[in-house]
Order: C-alpha cells, then structure tokens, then sequence
C-alpha cells in the first residue's frame, strides 16, 4: 500500500538524515518505526505526507508517486498525529475536529454528524466536549481530539510521531488500547514512530528498527526477537523482557524483606 | 478668562473633527498596508529585518522633521503630507506587532496546521492571525496613541488639528489655546486607547459580541466626532473657497484673521492655514495650494530671489513683483504699510554701557556677546549678508522660539537678539534696535501675495484691497503688543485693527498702491 523505494534524505546538519531506504507498508498493519532519537525515523514518517520531501528515491501510495500529487491535497487525506498535538487553540473541539472536512467542503450536517461519531470513537461524549476550548482540556484528552481531527476526512492512512509522548504513563496504557480498537474498528493502516521499545510492542503487527538513517531489521515481534539479524536488534527486543526482570525482583526482595521482619 | 476660552473653544469641533480624521485615517491606512506587509515578513523571513529596520529608522526621525519633509517630497501642503507622514509613522508598533504575534504563535500549532493539509494563506488567516490578533490590536492601539500626538504636529504643513491650538497657543502666549490643544489631544488618545483596548480584550477572549461593540463604538464616536467637518462640508458646499495661510508668528496670526475676516465678508467660505514655515508657506502658494498670506519683500528678495546686493524699498518691491510673477506664479497685491524687518536688537540700557548704537559698534564688541536668534534666522541668507558685511564675530549663537526670543535678551540670557522691528515687545522689554548703517538688511515691506488663481478673481482682489497701505507701523506694532504682552486674543486683535481701518477709509480715497509705507 505504501512503499519507500531507496530513499535518501540529506539534512546539512546530518541529524535525521536517511539513506537508501526501502519499506513497505501493507494495508490494515500497524508498522512501528523503532529507535533512538535523531535516527531518521521522524524524517521516514514524513516523506510520506511530503512534509519532508526525499532528496533521492521514490514513495509511493497505493502505486502512485506522491511527488504527482499536490502536497495540500495529500495531507488531507492521510492522518497526522504527533506529540506536540497541536490543537487550534482558538477554535473549539468541535471545530479542531472539523478542521479537513471544512478545508474540503463537506456539508454542515456531514460534518456535524462526522464530528459526534468520531468524538464517540475516540471516547469523549460529544455532548460533553463538543463546545469545549483546547485549553479545558487534559493532555490525553487534547491527543484524543488530535486523534479525532486526524481521521476527520474518512481517512484509512494515520501518521503518528511519537503520539502518547506527552502524556502520563496511565493515560498513556489507555490511548494505546483505544488506539488498537480504532485501528481494527476502522481498518487503518497505521505508522506509528515511537523510541518506547515496549509501547512498539504493544501497538505494532511490525517492527522496523532503525539506527542512523536505516532499517536494521523489518518483522514481527516474535520474528525480531527469535532471528533478530543483528546484536543490536537482539538487545532492543530484549529490554523490555530485562526491565520486567528487574522490576519483578525489586518488588519481589521487598517483599520478602518484609516478611522476614514479621517473623521476627 | 471666561472669554478666553469661549473664543477658543468656538474652535474646538472643527479642529477636533480634523484631528479625528486625520488620526483615524492615517491609522486605517497604516493597518491596511501594515498587515501585508507583515504576511510578506512571516513568509519570508529573511525580508523581516530590513523590514522592521526601515520602520524603526522612520520612527527615529523626530515627528515634526518626518511632517515637514513631506512637503518638499509631494510637492504640496495640507492633508495629504501630514497624512503620509502619519502613516509611516503609525506602522512600526503595527507590524511589528504582526510580525512578533506571529512568530509567537505555538510551533505545535503551525506543525498541526500544515499536516492537515492547509495551504500557507490557509495557515495564516485561519491560525497565525487569530492567533496573532491580541498582540497585533496592542500594536494597533499603541499606533493610535503615537499618531494622536503626532497629529498635533501637522499644523506647521497645513493640515488642521487640534495642534492649531497649541501653535498659535505658543506664538501668541495664550496659555488657554495651548490647554485646549492638549486636553483636546489627551481626551482623544484616552478614548481610541479605550475603544481599542475592548477589542483587544475581544480578541484575547475570542468573543465576537465584544469585537462588534468595540467595532460599533468605535464607528460611532468617530462619526459623531467628524460631525462638524460634514456639516460644513454641505453647508457651505457652493460658496467659493479660499485659503489663507500664516507663518509662525503673533503678526502672521493677525494679519490672516483680518484677511479671513475681509474674505468672508465678501461671501468666501475660508480656511485658514497656520503655523506654515516660510518656505512652505510660500510654495504652497506657488502651486495654488494657499490663495493668500502675508510675505516681507526682503525675504523675497534674499531667500527667493537669492540677491545680496542693496537695494531701496521701491525697486526691492518692484523687482520681486516682477520675479514672483514670471518666476512663481505669485501675484503681488501690494504692500500693508508698514514694515516688519529684521533687526538686531539689545537691552536699551546695556547698550548705552557698552557704547553700541549701530552694528558696526556691536562688531567690535562681538567677541564677548552672545547672539540669539529665531529658529530660521541663522540659516536666512539676510544673516549671512549682516554677517559679512560688518564682520560678525559673536562668542556664543543661540536659537530660540521667536516667542521666548525677547524675555532671553531681556533677562540677560543673551546680549542681542534677531528681533522683529513690529513687534510690540521692543518697547515693552525696554529694548533698542541697532542702526544698520551700511544698510545691509533687505527692506521687510509687509506685501499681501496672492495665487495667479486667486489674483484673477476681482471679488477675490477686491476684497482684500482696502488693507492695502491701511495698516501703519505703530498700528502693527500695538496690535502685536496686545497680544504678546496683553493677552488679548488674535480674534479681538484683527478686529481692532478691522475697525480702524473701516473708520479712516474714506470711500472717495482711492486705494494706495506702491511705495506706502
């Protein structure tokens, strides 16, 4: 559905920069971008809907070069979410959701209707949220509308750069969950860039590791941690397996620590 | 005082209607070509510095230097140059303003906006000017309170205002007219401040209701304001018009009301344009913008006409006729009657000490003595003249208000003065003038000059005829004097002098033409 076909991005800096890239994307999968910061995984994300433009290579939406198309109108139909969230402050949940449909004209009752929908989808009663500013809202909350906004124009491709980033740990554990719904409910094709091995996990059919602007190892969890085709793939997928490890031997000391004093 | 200020206060719609207009306009035009080019900064960058420096640069230009250099750059005098010099100076707090609120707008936001899928002009009209806009309205009403100052400075290139008041308050000593002025200007910029402020408050609050009000109230006091500008605009609308003009002294004051009175006696619907330099008062005849005011023929003669050599009344007077209508497009009615020339003049009793009783004394002594001067008088070709001619030395030259010229030698400030030979304060401040020997300072005979246009209409001539070789020395000299130093008003003033000129007219006397004096 998506394919990168040796891209190259040169940034005179070199931070972000990708070289010779290939990747495909199929329709319905969640891909998740995986690695460090400044490994060109936010640049990878961005070819896509053009707001980077490649300087070598060639990306192609369902067959067709996204350079043939007018960057305005591909934006529009592909979703964006990322970190920053950025709502339009001045304008109310509402209107931040009806933001595309308004840019192409849809009807006041298409997008009235579109609006409840996908406030319902993204779990905030429309009733409730619909006339709300930006500001009276709590970080999870602000990235459900972005949610909401990004999938306005009936969208099947949803961009996400480090979406749950900006928000709590346990809100965050409830975005993913609704994300997975949403993503199944609606049969989007997700790519999601994340540098949270196990939120990777969690959300992706596929993983694409990437390390100073290449993919070291494309495929499905269970694939990369059981024929990972280098060491530093190897570790990744093993971190969280480790954390766990540790945590449950912290809680697990303490509790005996505990026990022993009450014999005493 | 109660007559004081009612006779000003007569004065007070027309000149506060202009100064709204001229404030009003000048900020609406200021938005309208501030906002694009803001847009231009925000979407390129690079273009912002230059930008805002060219801005920058315009406002360091003192206000009323930035006015008057619009006269010479147009080519005209009146609204339009004061409009013009508001206007470039009401756009720096707006674009910057714009450029600053822009940028501040969250990089998030801007991000969001473009992945999307907005164009640019999409980004900045739906998200970079909202968001902008309680930062650009600050600018806005930063603008309005700088241009309601400013404004009052556009008297001296002819455009009223409520400066008019502070002017000739100055000139004339009447501290009643400079109140006025002031307290006309302060009330304005307090009320634009409010209005405007509601409407920030409307943009910060994103309430719409809030923006009509501020935009409703706004329209309305600026209506009501300009009532009197309409209201003589119908009013008057198919009686012929006519321009008076007067440079920036008490006599000039005087001598165009009298003018303005005789006009409108003859059915004129008359404007009156004050506080005019020399220079622009003069071009602005030339080119038709001004239909009459009261010249000098020695100042025609050496800053006109740039001779140097001496010369008696009658063919300084006779010659500068003829240039002014060959070279100028002026018509020289003819001479007042007296004469208002420029003289050195000092202390009559440090005079006698010193033993200085002409200029060729006061050279001697010039070494030790300091000069005061009227802001034009050290760059007038007629100084540069004296200066040569009796080899003028002075230790120390000072320029000053005309105004507050005479209480400076009076009080020792200074030891001689360029005063005014008609000015009433000679006498009042026990100050003598200086012989000129080798008579090296022009005649100053006061000649009435009229625009060719105004020259070819008789009622136009007629009217102003009977002033001719009416108005003596002494009689010029007591009118001044009861404005400087009585406090009369320049109203009551003219028509004193009026009423003496009515009584001594017999209508069998033909009207006297050259050589009065």
């Amino acid at each position: 559905m998506i394919s990168l076909q040796n891209v190259s991005k040169i940034y005179p800096g070199g931070v972000g920069a990708i070289e010779r890239l290939s990747l495909e994307i199929e329709a319905g999968e969640t891909l998740v971008l995986l690695g460090a910061s400044g490994c060109g995984k936010t640049t990878t994300l961005k070819l896509i809907n053009r707001l980077v433009e490649p300087t070598s290579g060639t990306v192609l939406i369902e067959g067709r070069d996204v350079t043939s198309l007018d960057p305005v109108v591909l934006r529009r139909q592909i979703g964006y979410v990322f970190q920053g969230i950025g709502l339009f402050p001045h304008w109310t949940v509402a209107e931040n959701v009806a933001a595309i449909p308004k840019l192409l004209g849809w009807s006041d009752a298409r997008i009235q209707d579109r609006v409840d929908t996908l406030l319902n989808d993204v779990g905030l009663p429309p009733d409730a949220y619909r006339a709300r500013r930006p500001a009276e809202l709590s970080g999870g909350q602000q990235q459900r509308v972005g949610v909401a906004r990004a999938l306005a124009a009936e969208t099947r491709i949803l961009l996400m750069d480090e979406p749950f980033g900006a928000v709590d740990p346990i809100t965050r554990d409830g975005l993913q969950e609704q994300i997975k719904q949403i993503q199944k409910q609606l049969d989007l094709t997700i790519i999601l860039v994340t540098h949270d091995v196990s939120e990777a996990l969690l959300l992706a059919d596929r993983l694409a590791i990437m390390d100073s602007g290449r993919i070291l190892q494309v495929g499905s969890a269970h694939e990369l941690s059981t024929q990972p085709a280098d060491p530093q793939v190897a570790s990744l997928l093993a971190m969280p397996r480790r954390q766990s490890k540790r945590l449950q031997s912290i809680i697990g000391a303490g509790a005996t620590a505990r026990d022993r004093s009450d014999d005493d | 005082m109660g007559e004081a200020f009612q006779a000003q206060w007569a004065h007070f719609p027309n000149y506060f209607a202009h100064h709204v207009l001229l404030t009003v306009g000048a900020l609406a035009i200021g938005i309208l070509f501030s906002l694009p080019l803001a847009a231009l900064a925000l979407r390129r960058p690079a273009l912002a510095p230059p930008l805002l420096g060219l801005s920058s640069i315009i406002q360091t230009i003192p206000g009323l230097a930035l006015l008057a250099l619009m006269v010479p750059l147009l080519g005209r005098i009146g609204v339009v140059p004061a409009l013009v010099a508001l206007v470039l100076y009401s756009m720096l707090p707006i674009l910057r303003n714009a450029v600053t609120g822009a940028n501040e707008v969250d990089p998030n936001v801007l991000e969001a906006a473009r992945g999307i899928g907005m164009t640019d002009q999409q980004i900045l009209v739906r998200v970079q000017l909202p968001l902008a806009l309680p930062v650009l309205v600050a600018g806005i009403r930063t603008a309005a309170v700088w241009t309601v100052g400013m404004a009052t400075l556009s008297t001296p290139v002819g455009a009223t205002s409520l400066g008019n008041f502070i002017f000739s308050g100055l000139q004339t000593q009447n501290t009643v007219a400079v109140l006025m002025g002031c307290f006309g200007a302060a009330v304005l910029a307090i009320a634009l401040d409010g209005l405007i402020r509601l409407g920030e408050w409307a943009a910060a609050r994103r309430s719409a209701r809030l923006a009509w009000t501020s935009i409703g109230l706004l329209a309305i006091s600026i209506g009501l304001a300009c009532l009197p500008i309409l209201a003589a605009g119908f009013g008057d609308s198919n009686r012929p018009r006519a321009t008076v003009g007067a440079k920036t002294f008490t006599e000039q004051y005087i001598l165009a009301e009298l003018i303005a009175t005789k006009l409108r006696q003859a059915g004129f619907d008359v404007t009156l344009r004050e506080g005019l330099g020399s220079t622009v008062a003069f071009n602005a005849l030339s080119n038709g913008d001004l239909d009459v005011y009261v010249d000098y023929s020695g100042t025609i003669w050496a800053n006109y006409m740039k001779r140097t050599d001496p010369a008696n009344s009658e063919i300084v007077l006779e010659t500068s006729q003829e240039w002014l209508a060959n070279e100028a497009g002026i018509q020289l009615l003819g001479p007042l009657g007296f004469e208002n020339a420029y003289a050195i003049a000092m202390k009559s009793q440090a005079a006698r000490l010193k033993g200085i009783s002409d200029l060729s004394d006061l050279a001697e002594q010039a070494p030790q003595l300091a000069l005061g001067g009227d802001y034009e008088f050290f760059a007038r070709p007629e100084w540069r003249e004296v200066e040569a001619a009796y080899g003028l030395k002075f230790r120390e030259q000072r320029s000053f208000d005309s105004a507050l010229m005479y209480g400076a030698v009076a009080d020792g400030h200074v030891d001689a003065i360029s005063a005014f030979s008609s000015d009433g304060r000679i006498a009042a401040y026990d100050l003598v003038v200086l012989d000129d020997p080798l008579q090296a300072f022009p005649p100053y005979d006061a000649v009435i000059l009229l625009s060719d246009l105004a020259a070819q209409n008789p009622r136009f001539v007629e009217a102003l005829r009977p002033l001719l070789g009416a108005i003596g020395d002494s009689q010029m000299r007591e009118a001044n004097r009861r404005v400087d130093l009585d406090g009369a008003s320049v109203h009551s003033a003219a028509a004193e002098l009026a009423s003496e000129i009515a009584s001594r007219a017999r209508p069998s006397d033909p009207p006297p033409n050259f050589g009065a004096r």
